[in-house]
């Protein structure tokens, strides 16, 4: 019962702190997310799980009961955690309880509001990670959208509303492609499956396939499943062309929201990639769409990184680079190699702490600044240094400094894509990697443009260090990527073990 | 269980105890007529109502109306003129539900109005209707079911007398009521002339004997006229135009009555009535016609056009009317699949939908009646902003439209996914699209109002809103539940399936 306590604490916070007093709301989420926090780490070193969760795997902390049957086909409650979705839920408990205390300082109206929507979310995202139900996952999935549209279209910045709705839009959209084709698979796979339970769908899969649905082919239905929940799940992601309502929520989003849309919430379609496109399928459905994927995964990262160059709002850069970073995990993915897969899954760990680091950074350096232009800053250094010693930190974590998270999930994903089976995969590999370079081109760049030079900011404010409440969630999370790149063995094992058998199941490429 | 006990009148209960609860109140009001406290008499019309509800709840899960259980199974009573069984007994939980909704937020609506006790005894009165609408086996029981129903429906819209618009919508109301209860009249007599009898059975088994076989037109006809007068008490097209006048005048809590608990309560007479007295395969033969084609068109026609007229709406009230309209149309469906294998399905996930309606839909006009309350307008402009002044009841609101708009994961789209799937099942390809393109449609104009009430600053300064109690309350419980459906949804649609199963045999 370790999955629900999880979620309802969160879930009851969240109505808590809803009611509570403006005052004391911040802090009060802060105590009530203590508690997943400290939850999931437990779970964490008591982690007894192994195998593939829709692939028979040993599932941890797991639930199934019950909830109703229409027709034909049986819905539960089934919830459990194996080696790839743990460092997710664990990463969603932490990142939400350092959100909550960044959002100390830049939230200051309907607090209790923001916070109890930050708890609902956090609720939510644990359930996306844990929930082995299609049904029980999508209800999650979608919980997440109402709130985070909330979030944006409530406290954003001046554009919020659109940024809002176009945010809404795309996502619910695609959702419901998504939505669409599970169910008309599990529709065509006809009598082999009786129940929405991921495990026994992806079993029909691979055993045999759908049988076909009104005139269209088994072969081609699962084809245009697979088509239709990569773009679902792309928009998500997000890929190019399908990210243009990133950076607009980015921007307008407050910056906690920020630090979970891109810490976690960018986690879900890679996550869900994973799960259904990449397990479910077999090899003969998967094959012929590689290396499309491979260049969409490409363009991703070099469109994604060429954009962020052309950007001078610096929480703009931060945001197209997260297009670039999850490019890779798409690379990672198509791989189907252990060090892909695995490295993709850690890159998913590893860019919800750097982007979570860098979101927070800007967040602090415009709460003292009041502009996010870096032709308008020059030599924060001297006045914020330990703001922008951090946003240094994270972004030699963006580039991939050996001994931090990002390169060592850059170097796996790489490793891992280089030996892939599919057409052309050492040429995409390369073009990826190229990405590195205007990686470092940007951030460094921007670095030089904002943090160092004379101090020159013109404005009415007194720039000041941040308070140390601002400042201490970043170390933890440069800590984090600091342990995870020094050894990255803490979860890079238990992930290993959970993507071994999808390689085995499709056939190792 | 002590339930084999009872006579079998008992059964009735659930209705017993909303007419008990009307008659109770004129009494107390008539020991000190004007001067008693309004707590009181809401207090009263709540326990009534909350007691039928927990009367109905309690046979439902005890079994009564499950046939093959002994001495609790299907109650007939009076010859088989009103019958109890699973589905009227749902349906007497949705109109217990909504009822007690409505009393509680009626504590602070009707404050200072006059004729509190005759608001109240009208509600229960109506209420007993619907409730007696759902166990009405027999067309005269049914038709007498819809006037007791209607007629206070008609008092109740125009309560408010000294204002135009609720005296002009309830006259609306009363006219077109009064019309389509004749042409409903007059098919009963065409189809007792036809069959020889009105209870719903005998007329089935006339029809199955061959004994109609020269009058199939006639027949037809009648059908068509018994559709017709349903189709008003839903408010489905065409007999749909009173609604948004009527809706728009009542005080908003009788809007939510009408829009939830008397569109149910019309749908379940349609639902007997098309299952038991004319089943899809006899009637056909006879009139050489599928009556579900009839369904599929309605359905389709009605769903876009409450949906196109509710997208062009300037008043919240209006809107959320033409809505209903638009719910009608899902609801339909369920009539639309009889036909085919699988129809129990189709009819079971209406009914769950005419349920989930039945919490979002009020709450939604429950809002309408707080914002009357505190005076704010009617039109969209008027409410925005109002999120930051009332943040509960506005996240209340923002639930209630994202489950009317089909969203996930709240229950207004498992209902309607639900629907879905039993309509694809029972191959209606067209409906299915029809619900899912309206559906999406649907999103922009309710989400127009949380837009309007989150995201837009207020046009001018507000003074500190008042917290009604009952209001609050009413609207906290709707959304918890809309939202508390979803875990409950297992019981619920084994419920529905299960009490539509057993009326299609």
């Amino acid at each position: 019962m370790m999955i629900e306590m999880l979620i309802a604490v969160a879930l009851l916070g969240a109505a808590v702190v809803f009611v509570a007093p403006n005052r004391y709301a911040g802090k009060l989420a802060f105590l009530i997310s203590l508690v997943p926090a400290t939850l999931s780490l437990w779970m964490y070193t008591a982690f007894d799980g192994s195998g593939n969760a829709l692939l028979g795997g040993d599932l941890a902390y797991e639930t199934q009961l019950e909830w109703l049957t229409f027709g034909d086909y049986a819905i539960s409650w089934f919830v459990g955690l194996d080696g790839i979705s743990l460092p997710l839920v664990v990463l969603t408990t932490i990142l939400t309880t350092l959100a909550i205390v960044s959002s100390w300082t830049p939230i200051d109206e309907r607090e209790s509001q923001f916070y109890g929507l930050v708890l609902f979310i956090e609720a939510n995202l644990i359930g996306v990670f844990a929930a082995l139900d299609f049904f029980v996952w999508f209800i999650f999935w979608e919980a997440v959208l109402i709130p985070m549209y909330l979030l944006i279209g409530v406290w954003g910045g001046p554009r919020r509303k659109y940024a809002a709705i176009k945010f809404f839009v795309y996502t619910n959209v695609a959702s419901l492609v998504m939505f669409g084709a599970f169910i008309a698979l599990v529709f065509g796979l006809g009598d082999a499956v009786t129940s929405f339970a991921l495990p026994e769908v992806t079993a029909a899969m691979l055993d045999g396939g759908p049988e076909g649905l009104f005139g269209v082919g088994g072969t081609t239905l699962a084809s245009i499943v697979f088509v239709a929940m990569f773009l679902g799940f792309a928009v998500k992601v997000p890929v190019v062309p399908f990210h243009t309502w990133l950076p607009d929520a980015h921007v307008e989003a407050p910056t906690p929201a920020s630090v979970l849309l891109a810490g976690v919430l960018l986690k879900m379609g890679t996550y869900a990639l994973l799960r259904f496109n990449f397990t479910m399928f077999p090899h003969e459905v998967v094959e012929p769409f590689l290396v499309p994927i491979g260049v969409v995964a490409v363009v991703s990262v070099i469109y994604g990184a060429m954009l962020a160059l052309a950007q001078t709002d610096l929480k703009r850069i931060v945001a197209y680079s997260s297009v670039s970073s999850m490019g890779y995990v798409i690379l990672g993915l198509i791989a189907l190699t252990q060090f892909g897969v695995g490295g993709a899954t850690f890159q998913m760990v590893s860019h919800g702490l750097i982007s979570g680091l860098m979101f927070m950074a800007v967040g602090v350096i415009y709460n003292a600044t009041h502009t996010r232009m870096v032709t308008d800053m020059s030599g924060m250094a001297d006045r914020m240094p330990v703001a922008v010693g951090i946003l240094i930190a994270g972004s030699f974590g963006y580039m991939g400094l050996p001994l931090m998270s990002g390169f060592a999930a850059e170097y796996f994903i790489f490793f891992g894509a280089f030996g892939a089976a599919f057409d052309y995969a050492p040429l995409f590999t390369a073009l990826a990697m190229f990405g590195i370079v205007i990686v470092a081109g940007y951030l460094l760049f921007a670095m030089q443009r904002a943090v160092f030079g004379p101090y020159s900011l013109e404005t009415d404010y007194e720039v000041t260090r941040a308070p140390l409440h601002d400042i201490a969630p970043m170390f933890v999370l440069l800590g984090l990527i600091i342990a995870l790149g020094v050894a990255p063995d803490l979860i890079f094992e238990m992930i290993t073990d959970a993507v071994d058998p999808i390689l085995e199941n499709g056939g190792e490429l | 269980m002590a339930l084999l006990e009872l006579p079998s009148w008992a059964a009735l209960a659930p209705m017993l105890l909303l007419l008990a609860t009307a008659l109770v109140l004129f009494v107390v009001d008539s020991i000190r007529p004007g001067e008693t406290g309004r707590g009181l008499l809401a207090g009263i019309a709540t326990v009534g109502s909350l007691a039928s509800l927990g009367v109905a709840v309690w046979f439902i899960v005890a079994g009564v109306g499950q046939p093959g259980l002994e001495g609790l199974g299907v109650v007939e009573l009076f010859d088989g003129q009103l019958v109890v069984d699973q589905m009227a007994l749902y349906f007497t939980i949705v109109v217990a539900v909504v009822t007690a909704l409505v009393a509680i937020a009626s504590y602070d609506y009707m404050d200072g109005h006059a004729y509190q006790a005759e608001y109240y005894s009208l509600v229960m009165l109506a209420a007993t209707g619907m409730a007696t609408m759902a166990a009405a086996n027999s067309l005269v029981t049914i038709f007498i079911a819809l006037e007791l129903a209607s007629l206070p429906s008609y008092a109740l819209v125009s309560i408010l007398k000294d204002n135009r618009g609720s005296v002009e919508g309830g006259l609306k109301y009363f006219l077109i009521g009064a019309l389509s209860s004749a042409i409903f009249v007059y098919g009963i007599s065409l189809v007792y002339g036809v069959t020889g009898s009105l209870q719903l059975t005998a007329i089935a088994d006339t029809i199955a004997a061959g004994d109609a076989d020269p009058y199939g037109g006639l027949l037809g006809l009648g059908i068509v006229m018994l559709i017709g007068g349903f189709a008003f008490k839903t408010a489905s097209v065409p007999f749909h135009f009173w609604a948004p006048d009527a809706y728009e005048g009542a005080p908003a809590p009788i809007s939510a009555f009408l829009s939830s608990a008397s569109k149910a309560a019309g749908f379940v007479i349609a639902f007997r009535v098309f299952t038991e007295a004319f089943p899809v395969g006899a009637t056909a033969d006879l009139i050489g016609l599928d009556w579900t084609l009839a369904f599929v068109i309605l359905a389709i026609v009605t769903m876009t056009v409450g949906n196109f007229a509710a997208a062009t709406q300037n008043n919240v009230k209006r809107m959320l009317a033409y809505s209903s309209v638009g719910h009608a149309g899902y609801a339909l469906i369920g009539l639309a699949g009889l036909g085919a294998d699988g129809g129990e399905l189709v009819m079971g996930a209406a009914m769950m939908h005419l349920l989930v309606y039945g919490f979002m839909n009020t709450g939604a006009f429950l809002f309408v009646a707080l914002a009357e309350h505190w005076g704010v307008g009617r039109t969209f402009e008027d409410y925005s902003g109002l999120g930051r002044r009332a943040p509960v009841a506005c996240f209340a609101l923002a639930i209630f439209m994202f489950s009317l708009a089909g969203i996930p994961p709240l229950g207004g789209f498992w209902s309607k996914y639900f629907l879905f799937s039993a309509a694809i099942d029972a191959g209606l390809l067209l409906v299915a699209a029809a619900l899912v393109i309206n559906s999406a449609l649907s999103l922009y104009y309710y989400s127009r109002l949380v837009k309007a009430v989150w995201f837009d600053e207020p046009l001018a300064d507000r003074d500190a809103l008042a917290q009604p109690i009952g209001l609050y309350t009413a609207i906290v419980i709707a959304a918890v539940v809309t939202v508390l459906l979803l875990p409950a949804f297992g019981p619920v649609s084994e419920t529905a399936v299960e009490a539509a199963a057993i009326v299609v045999g």
